[in-house]
Formats: structure tokens, sequence, C-alpha cells
């Protein structure tokens, strides 16, 4: 074995993946993980837990894995992070805990993320779930949105003895882990999971639930919850505001994935949600949601492009997503930026006009800034675009709590401790940080439980 | 949760449901709207709340066979539950204290989204005149419970088997043209004649609102799919809307959006229909 090399994992071929939305990547399997596990230094300083935003017990977990004892692994890595299975799925860890692997010096870095999935998966399929019910404290929280920061948020405050409820505005449990994340990256079944186990807990879960619609602050007092935990996310999808945008066959993609994820459109007629995708399919973004995207168009049969204003090596997607993407045959056409879409007569979208461009030096800040250039523009034709180019915070929030203040960019403003202005309102995930990663809103989660937690322990005293 | 508590066939093909959603029922305003999943497989459809008793907690809808979906639910019946019923979504209908004196133009399956208005207008003691207008006679309905709170009631149908034979805006024009004036001209059927009524209103200037009608899918403003072009913008019609001032209204372009999945729709109505014996 090569100890400069990370022990291959088995994924789908991509001329049969292509074809389903199976997921990619099979996993290790128990002496797969235990071999790469070997390759773990053990490093004293353990360089790779600080590129970790919850400081995953790396070097621990991967030492039991080494030692075979699986459920202690997957309980050392639940002291930080609550859902390791989907974490080690969809984590950036070449930007994160893999990319400061000291093997990664010389060598490939551990598999660090692909371990940490492993052994979530195992102790899925091998083990019950089990749950001591803590005392309950009496005491009541509401969490609006079922993401990964409220679920991770619950968890936390239902293990001190809090009686928790999640109010969700869809028909179904995870935020963007159902919705937006494509199944052949996160099985859904990952995902159900994790609420199943939640519910065990104790957690209340409520579909259907729109907050600044169906109930708002005053509602939620009135049904005696001491503290409110808001993780909405950043639901707007952002638009080009470019001519012809309402054209027929263009869709954000929050719609496309919606109607595909959340809808199963895919499946029609077996599922009643219709999706038109053509032959041809321009899909406008380079991050995690264009990558996604475009590879389920490229899973409806379509011929894929990635229209991306900067070139591949700026491309915010995960490093494996795009290889991915690349695999499946999809492929990206750097340095263009839309101008306008050209429709027919019946409204429906034909092509869209690009115009090139141009990337300049280094700023100081080490990022290259792109300009057009100047009469490059040409026409691109392609029967259906998905606009990927970012989502912001779903202004629905601010209506149920008019007084909540929020930043010029319409996402909450929090203190240290994640309260907003209102004395026991907290928020976190997108719905603070604008857009970000799953790790992250799982980390603002469980912070704002030890705060709330915090917050209304200091309240009982001052009461007394 | 979300049972069938009344079920009423009003004219052939359109029934009126109450269904039993307290939380809904609780916060629902005239102008607003639910989304609804009749079954796990199903699609998510917009149904306008017709009218809605908090006491109770019973929403009422009214809705017309036209597809698969409201066919699906048309066979339901009370004690039935509908798998999501979701809301009140967008914005409620804003009035303007000065305003006195309203028409309002029903088209078609428009009579919903008119009913709840009108009863609350009435109620502070507005003048309200009404037109309503059908294919035939069969399609009129509502009619004895609209009369009970206006001064005028105008009904038009396509074939003249009831009230005046033409359209609504043909009753509109001789209204307007015979010196009749109103502060609020509130117009909600079909895209074709809210368009038509608008190009008569704006020759007068007098101020007209539409209730829109776009495709849509979770109805809370995170897909775009409902994405109407209103003035110079682009909004949300699920948020921002559905009501919009008819003058800055892009009826051309919803009219072709709404079209968009005409043919799967078709498709996936047949199919049902062959499944549970009614196909050709
Ligand atoms: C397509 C896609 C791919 C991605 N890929 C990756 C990836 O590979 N790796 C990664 O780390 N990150 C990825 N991300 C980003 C990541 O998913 C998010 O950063 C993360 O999900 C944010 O978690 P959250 O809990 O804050 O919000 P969300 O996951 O957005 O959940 C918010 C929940 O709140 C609900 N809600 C919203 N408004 C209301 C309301 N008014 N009332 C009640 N409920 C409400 C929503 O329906 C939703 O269920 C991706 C995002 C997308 C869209
Ligand atoms: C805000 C709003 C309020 C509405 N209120 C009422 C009402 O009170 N009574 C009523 O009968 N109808 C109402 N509609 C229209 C109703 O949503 C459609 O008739 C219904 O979706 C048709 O579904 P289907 O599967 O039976 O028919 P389909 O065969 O699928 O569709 C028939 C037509 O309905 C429209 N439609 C289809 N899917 C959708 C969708 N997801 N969202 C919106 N429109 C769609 C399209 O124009 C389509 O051509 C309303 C629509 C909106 C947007
Ligand atoms: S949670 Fe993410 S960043 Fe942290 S160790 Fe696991 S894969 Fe790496
Ligand atoms: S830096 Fe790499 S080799 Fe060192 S402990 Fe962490 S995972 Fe192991
Ligand atoms: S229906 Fe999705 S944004 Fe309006
Ligand atoms: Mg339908």
């Amino acid at each position: 074995m090569d100890v400069l090399k990370r022990v291959p994992i088995k994924e789908q071929e991509p001329i049969e993946r292509i074809h389903n939305f199976d997921e990619v990547c099979f996993g290790y399997t128990p002496d797969e993980a235990a071999m790469e596990a070997q390759r773990c230094l053990q490093c004293k300083n353990a360089p790779c837990v600080k590129g970790c935003p919850v400081e995953v017990k790396i070097p621990e977990f991967i030492q039991l894995i080494k030692e075979k004892k699986f459920k202690e692994s997957y309980f050392k890595i639940l002291e930080t992070n609550l859902l390791p299975a989907i974490c080690g799925r969809v984590c950036p860890q070449e930007t994160q805990c893999e990319q400061n692997c000291v093997r990664g010096i010389k060598g490939e870095p551990i598999a660090i993320g692909k371990l940490e999935r492993f052994v979530a998966d195992w102790f899925r399929q091998n083990c019950e779930f089990e749950f001591s019910k803590p005392q309950p404290n009496g005491r009541k929280v509401a969490i609006i949105g079922s993401g990964p920061a409220g679920l991770s948020c619950a968890s936390s405050l239902a293990k001190m003895g809090y009686e928790v409820t999640i109010f969700e505005a869809f028909h179904k449990l995870g935020g963007v882990l159902y919705y937006g994340i494509p199944e052949f990256r996160l099985p859904k079944e990952v995902v159900e999971w994790e609420i199943e186990n939640l519910k065990k807990m104790g957690v209340d879960f409520r579909t259907n639930m729109i907050f600044g619609k169906t109930f708002d602050l005053e509602d939620l007092k009135q049904e005696g919850f001491d503290a409110v935990f808001i993780s909405s996310g950043a639901g707007l999808p952002n638009f080009l505001n470019i001519e012809g945008e309402l054209l027929n066959g263009i869709y954000s993609a929050n719609e496309f994935l919606t109607r595909i994820n959340l809808m199963k459109a895919y499946k029609f007629p077996e599922y009643d949600t219709p999706i038109k995708l053509g032959k041809k399919v321009g899909v406008i973004g380079g991050g995690n949601v264009a990558m996604d995207a475009a590879r389920v168009a490229r899973r409806l049969g379509s011929e894929v492009y990635i229209l991306y204003r900067r070139t591949e090596a700026e491309m915010p997607a995960r490093k494996e997503e795009i290889l991915h993407a690349k695999e499946e045959g999809i492929k990206i056409v750097e340095l263009v930026s839309p101008v306008r879409f050209i429709g027919d007569e019946s409204g429906h979208v034909r092509a869209l006009e690009l115009v090139k461009m141009k990337l300049s030096e280094e700023d100081s800040s080490g990022r290259r800034s792109v300009k057009p250039v100047h009469g490059s523009n040409f026409v691109f034709e392609a029967d259906n675009f998905i606009v990927a180019i970012g989502q912001s915070p779903n202004p629905l929030v601010k209506k149920a709590v008019p007084d909540l203040e929020l930043n010029p960019n319409g996402s909450i403003k929090v203190d240290e401790s994640l309260m907003t202005n209102i004395e026991g309102v907290f928020a976190g995930g997108d719905i603070v940080t604008g857009a970000a990663t799953v790790i992250l809103a799982m980390g603002m989660g469980k912070k704002a439980a030890e705060n709330i937690d915090r917050y209304l322990n200091a309240k009982k005293h001052e009461n007394l | 949760m979300n049972e069938i508590v009344i079920k009423q066939n009003i004219v052939p093909n359109v029934w009126l449901m109450g269904i039993y959603s307290p939380q809904v029922a609780k916060k629902a305003k005239p102008g607003q709207f639910v989304i609804l999943r009749v079954t796990e497989t199903g699609e998510r459809i917009p149904l306008t709340i017709a009218d809605f008793d908090s006491d109770k907690g019973i929403v009422f809808i009214i809705f017309q066979v036209v597809g698969k979906t409201t066919s699906i639910l048309s066979t339901l019946n009370i004690g039935d539950s509908i798998a999501d019923f979701v809301g009140p979504l967008g914005m409620p209908y804003e009035q303007d204290s000065n305003d006195k004196s309203y028409l309002f133009i029903a088209g078609g399956l428009g009579i919903p989204a008119i009913y709840s208005k009108v009863k609350m207008l009435h109620s502070q003691g507005k003048d309200i005149e009404i037109i309503v207008g059908g294919r035939s006679k069969e399609n009129i309905f509502f009619e004895e419970e609209l009369r009970k709170y206006c001064s005028s009631l105008y009904i038009s149908t396509n074939d003249g088997s009831y009230g005046q034979k033409g359209l609504v805006t043909d009753i509109l024009t001789q209204l307007l043209e015979n010196g009749k004036r109103y502060d609020e001209i509130f117009a909600v059927g079909p895209v074709l004649m809210m368009k038509a009524v608008v190009d008569i209103t704006k020759k007068y200037g007098i101020k007209t609102l539409v209730s829109l009608n776009p495709i849509m899918v979770d109805g809370t403003g995170m897909c775009g799919g409902c994405r109407v072009k209103i003035g110079n913008e682009i909004k949300f019609a699920c948020v921002d809307g559905p009501i919009f001032n008819g003058f800055e209204v892009d009826f051309d372009g919803l009219m072709k959006r709404n079209s968009y999945y005409q043919d799967l729709e078709n498709l996936s109505y047949k199919e049902h229909k062959c499944k549970i014996g009614l196909g050709e």
C-alpha cells in the first residue's frame, strides 16, 4: 500500500449513474476504512481539527476506526458533530479539515469526510439509536425551519431537557438537505433517519406552518414558548435581472431542484408535478447549487453546459462535485456573463446572449476580478436555462416580527450569543450568514442551544 | 387536520368545500389563498380562500375541475382529509379608506376571489356593484349570496342563456359610457378578461386591481416560478401579490407562462382518467 495515496473508494460509473438518481459514492467497507485510517499520523497538534468549523475530534475518531471500534468512533464524532453522515458527504473538506492534514503535504490528505461518513453509515446500519430522556426542565423552545441549523439546535436542547417544537413551512422536513441537495449526493434516507431520531428524543415537528403567515411571534408567546430560534435559511432565489428572464423554459435553481427533490417531478406522471427539459440546457453559476442543477439535468437526459463568469479554478463548488460533473459529461464554459435571453413568439427561451470575460491580475486579497471584453458578445442556444447565482434571505420572517433588526442584505442581525435585537429570540444558519454551508449552520444551531440555555437559566434566577 | 367538513356541488364541475384548518382560518384575510396537496404523490396547487369561519376553524374553497388534481380533490368526501393544506398565503386585499364606491367584475371562477372582499366592504357600508359572467347559465353561481352584499348585480353569459348575452366587458363599457363612475374596480377571472377590463378602465383612469393566477409551486417566495412583470419590475405573485395594480401587469407574459405545462398536464389528466375508467 502506498501511504501517500488514499484507499480508493468505489463509485457508480459515470455512464451508469447519469441514468439514475442513486448515490454516486458507495462508501468504504469496514476493511477499507480501517486501511485508510492506518494512514493517519495521529498528529499531536492535529491541524486537521482546526480546519473543521465544529472541531470534530479527528485523530481520536480515526484511531477508533483503526481499532475497528466503529460504534465508539461514532460517539466520538457525535461529541461535536450531530450530523456526521450528512457532513461526511457534503462538507467542502478540501478547504476545511482535509486542507490542513499533514499527510497532504507530500501526498493525499486522509479521507476524513469519507471516514466520518463510513462510521455514521455503519452505525445507522448496525445499531439502534438509543436515547435516555433527561428530566424535563419544564421549558419550551420554538424553532423555525427544519434545516441543519434547526435540527442541531433541537437536538442539543432536547438533550438538556427542553420541550422542543420545530415549525416547518414545507410538507417535508430537512430544509435544503431535503429539497436542495439531490438524492445522488445525499440520500433522503440519511436525512430521514436523523429526523426519526429527533422524534424519538421527543422533538415535536409541525409541517405546513409558515412563520409570518400561519403564525407569528405573538402566537408563540401565547403558546408558552420561553425562547425562539429562527433558522429559516436563505431561500429567496436571485435572478440576473436581464431582459427575457420571464420567458418559459428558464428556471431558478430553487424551482428546478424543488420540483425534482421535493415534488419528485422526475417520476412524472407517477408524481403529479411536471418538469420540462429539452435536449440542451445551460446552467448559469459556479457553486454547489449550479453543480447540483447541472447533474440533475444530465440525469433527465439533457446535454448540459455550465456557464460561469470566471474559470473553473475560481468556482466555489466543492472540487469533488466539479470532478463528478465533468465525469458525467457536463461541459464548463468559462469566462462568460449573461447579457439577455432571447425567446420565440410562443414565449419560450431559445438562446442566451453572453459576453466574454477577462480575468484581471490578483488584487490585494488575492482574488482576481473579471471584466467584460467589449464587443465579444455571442449567442448560446439552448432549450432551457437554469439560473443558479445564489440565494438571499426570504423576507417572510421580517413580516412575522416587524421589529426584527436586519443587516442591509436582509440577513438577521445577531449578537455574539446569536440573540437578535428581540429578547429571547435567537437566529442562526443561512438566515444570519447568508448562503453558507451545512456544517456552519449546524454549528450555529448548537451554539444557539447553549446560549438559549444560558439565557433562560439567567432569567430564571432573575425571577426568583 | 385538513378534514373536509362541507362538500357541495354548486354548478356542474364546480365544488365548494369547507376544510377544517383552525390555524389557517384564524389568520385568513380577504384576498389570500392556500396551497394544498391532495395526496402523497400529488402536486401543490393554489386555491383562493373564498370565505372562512375563524370560530369554527373552517376555510372555504371553491374550485372547478380542470385537470388531475382538481379532479381527485372533487372525488373526496366529507370526513376525508387532504394531505397538506397551508396558508394563508399572499398579501391580503388592502383597501383605501377613502374609497366609497366599488365595481367588482368576476368571470368564471373569479367569483370565489371576490366573495370575501365584497362581504367585508359591505359590512363597512361601502357601495358595491358586481358584474359576473360565464359561458352559460349553468356557469353562474352564488347569485343569491352576492345579491345580499351589493346594490346592483349584472350578469352576462356568452350564449345569452342568462342575463345579458355577451361578455362582462360589454356591461362594463355600457356602465361607464352611461356615466357611472367608481373609486375602485376589482377584476378577477381569466387573464384575457382581466386584460380586456384594464384596457377599458385605463381610458377612464379608474383605479383597477386584478388578482393574478400564475403557476405556483411553494407559494412562499422560494422558487420564483410565479414571477410576473409588474411595471418594470419582476414580482413573485405568491408573496408580493396575488393582487396587483391592473395598469402595470404584463398580461401577455402571464398568459404565456400559464400555458407552459399544458401538454404535460393534459397527459397526466388523461392517464388519470384511464386509470379510473373514464378514459376514452
Ligand atoms: C442545491 C444546494 C446545494 C448545496 N450543497 C452544499 C454542499 O454540498 N455542502 C454544504 O456544506 N452546503 C451546501 N449547501 C448549502 C447548505 O445546504 C446550507 O448552507 C444549509 O442548508 C443552511 O442551513 P439552514 O438550517 O440555515 O437553512 P435551510 O437548510 O435552508 O433550512 C431552512 C428551513 O426553514 C424553512 N423555512 C423558511 N422560511 C420559513 C418560515 N417562514 N416558516 C417556517 N419555516 C420556514 C425552509 O422551508 C427550510 O426547510 C447547498 C445548498 C443548496 C441550495
Ligand atoms: C392565487 C391563485 C388562486 C387560485 N384560486 C382558484 C380558485 O379559487 N378556484 C379554482 O378553481 N382555481 C383557482 N386557481 C387555479 C388553480 O390553481 C388551478 O386550476 C389548478 O392548479 C389546476 O390543477 P389541475 O391539476 O386540476 O389542472 P391542470 O390540468 O394541471 O392545470 C389546468 C390549468 O391550471 C393552471 N395550473 C396548473 N398547475 C398550476 C399550479 N401549480 N399553480 C397555479 N395554476 C396552475 C394552469 O394554467 C393550467 O393550464 C388559482 C390559482 C392561483 C395562482
Ligand atoms: S464536519 Fe466537515 S469539516 Fe469537520 S471533520 Fe467532518 S467533514 Fe471535516
Ligand atoms: S492532520 Fe491528517 S494525519 Fe494528522 S491527525 Fe489529522 S487526519 Fe491524521
Ligand atoms: S410559487 Fe414559488 S416563489 Fe411564488
Ligand atoms: Mg395539475
